[in-house]
């Protein structure tokens, strides 16, 4: 294992404090591990509280500010935050217009912020949760749909709304059309490699690539030989595209880094998505491209489209002032 | 009767446990998850330790929930919640007890299963540690409506809960990370049966 690391066991610590050096414009509690908006807690607007596992960075705590996320709980790599954390964010954004907690579903995650939300007396809380990976199988059999690439849309779109001052419950409907409109597919060339695991999570060789992973390192749906980007493109777009009708309104397109795949391949690769979407009548009318929720040192990409129609549009251009997304400021 | 120290020293056996099977269970876990349940159960674990080291406990309840809470607090992910859930219901169980007998130290486990139930959802056979807990507590139940002894009883439900872990391989998984896999979770053990037939094991070491 080749890191920039000092001890495996200090790794979420020390990024923390590297953070905060970076960004004095953010507040950050070392001892709960949240990452504030300097200004936190905004007064009669709503609170956006994210969090997750460490590793997918810049999400979350690098869409901490104005016109994004109020708070960011960061948990061990790839490992839920624990309540006391989502506790402490939430109280610190509580400006007495609610706070909604935005969680990506995973098993681990829903747990620890449903009790969260249980300890959090007397603010009142409403809760999305973010299951648009295609991937995955939604029924009865599985913990349901993975949140991922979704995630970063939905918390620049939620985060527009509350700082124009809308009231919760309308922040959290917003929340969960984003996510109802949003499918995302990702794939993988390489694993990745948890610091305190030491070595790649699962071996993958020169020849072949995993399709339909996760962002946790996890094995895919299916493991297929090596194609051009091309042929890639189209194994990601495909079960996007069939699973929701994206003609009916423009859409949102996001390819994504997985960590290690250059911005180079990235813009490759989005040329490769846009093309497709252009044969199968679908209108972007927004694109972001590069690493935003990453699996730590995996290469690979995903594809999310979002439906966007005007309201989202005009929320999606909205200012933003982020260490991981920046413009209109 | 078992006294408080007799729970003490079952909840560093545990520790001492999962810290030697960590790898083990990361192990395990990279297979079917994301390589992090070995890490986490050994970074909740030694947190409990320290909370022992530093306070003494007057009643099973007192030390069950410090036990319960401090996993909440340190564990993150889905073992976290659950096991601390587990011991937060066994300690609510046992209540301002300073002693238990055989059959409330059945009961206070079971309410910890309960509580895992309620927190996690899980069914037999959806490839969890319910799958390992499940069948060692009814054989727990078994053993002392027979008129065995706690020890006695205890490693029944040790042998239960290492066939349940075992039984685990071949499953699909239903339920967590693992599910995302479909097919291709069979033929793993689970990580999560795994870490529960250490809790029965050392129960089934160190209780009187």
């Amino acid at each position: 294992m080749k890191k920039l690391i000092n001890d495996p066991a200090n790794l979420v610590t020390e990024a923390l404090r590297g953070m905060a050096a970076a960004h004095p414009e953010l507040r950050v509690d070392h001892e709960n591990r949240v990452v504030f908006r300097g200004d936190a807690p905004v007064r009669g607007k709503v609170g956006l509280v994210s969090g997750g596992g460490s590793g997918h960075e810049p999400m979350h705590g690098g869409f901490v500010g104005p016109g994004m996320l109020d708070a960011a709980c960061a948990g061990e790599v790839f490992t839920s935050p624990v309540p006391d954390q989502m506790v402490a964010a939430t109280q610190g954004v509580d400006g007495g217009a609610g706070v909604l907690h935005i969680v990506k579903n995973y098993t681990g995650d829903v747990m620890n912020f449903e009790m969260a939300a249980e300890l959090a007396d007397g603010i009142e809380v409403e809760t999305v949760v973010v299951d648009d990976d295609v991937a995955v199988q939604d029924s009865l059999y599985t913990a349901g749909r993975r949140g991922v690439g979704t995630t970063v849309l939905l918390e620049k779109i939620v985060g527009a709304a509350a700082e124009q001052g809308r009231p919760l419950a309308e922040v959290a409907n917003l929340a969960r059309k984003v996510d109802d409109c949003g499918r995302s597919m990702g794939m993988a060339l390489t694993s990745c490699t948890v610091p305190a695991a030491g070595k790649p999570t699962f071996d993958l060789p020169e020849t072949e690539m995993e399709i339909g992973i996760g962002i946790h390192g996890e094995p895919g749906r299916r493991r297929v030989p090596l194609a051009p980007a091309r042929e890639i493109a189209e194994m990601l777009v495909e079960p996007v595209l069939s699973d929701l009708d994206f003609t009916t309104d423009p859409v949102i397109c996001f390819v994504n880094g997985m960590g290690a795949s250059p911005l180079l391949e990235l813009y490759l690769m989005y040329g490769e998505v846009a093309a497709l979407l252009e044969k199968a009548g679908v209108r972007v009318a927004r694109s972001l491209v590069g690493p935003y929720i990453t699996s730590l040192d995996m290469a690979g990409c995903s594809v999310t489209l979002l439906r966007a129609d005007d309201d989202l549009l005009s929320l999606w251009d909205a200012p933003v002032d982020t260490p991981g997304l920046r413009w209109g400021v | 009767m078992t006294e408080v120290d007799g729970f003490v020293a079952w909840v560093r056996a545990f520790a001492a446990s999962i810290e030697s099977h960590q790898g083990e269970l990361t192990d395990l876990d990279s297979a079917i998850g994301d390589a992090d349940h070995g890490a986490n159960m050994a970074r909740g674990m030694a947190a409990v330790v320290a909370a022992l080291d530093a306070a003494e406990f007057e009643t099973v309840g007192a030390l069950f929930k410090k036990v319960g809470m401090t996993l909440v607090s340190t564990v993150g992910g889905a073992s976290g919640p659950l096991y601390g859930t587990l011991f937060l219901r066994i300690g609510t169980a046992a209540g301002e007890a300073t002693s238990l007998d055989p059959d409330s130290v059945a009961k206070a486990l079971r309410a910890g299963l309960e509580g895992v139930v309620a927190r996690g959802r899980p069914e037999a056979g959806d490839k969890t540690m319910f799958d390992a807990l499940s069948p060692a507590l009814d054989a727990l139940d078994q053993a002392l409506t027979d008129g065995s002894p706690l020890s006695e009883a205890l490693r029944a439900a040790s042998q239960a809960a290492d066939e349940g872990r075992d039984a685990t391989t071949p499953m699909l998984a239903r339920k967590g990370r693992a599910s995302y896999l479909g097919e291709r979770s069979v033929g793993h053990q689970d990580p999560g049966a795994t870490s529960a037939a250490l809790l029965i094991a050392t129960a089934a070491e160190t209780l009187p």
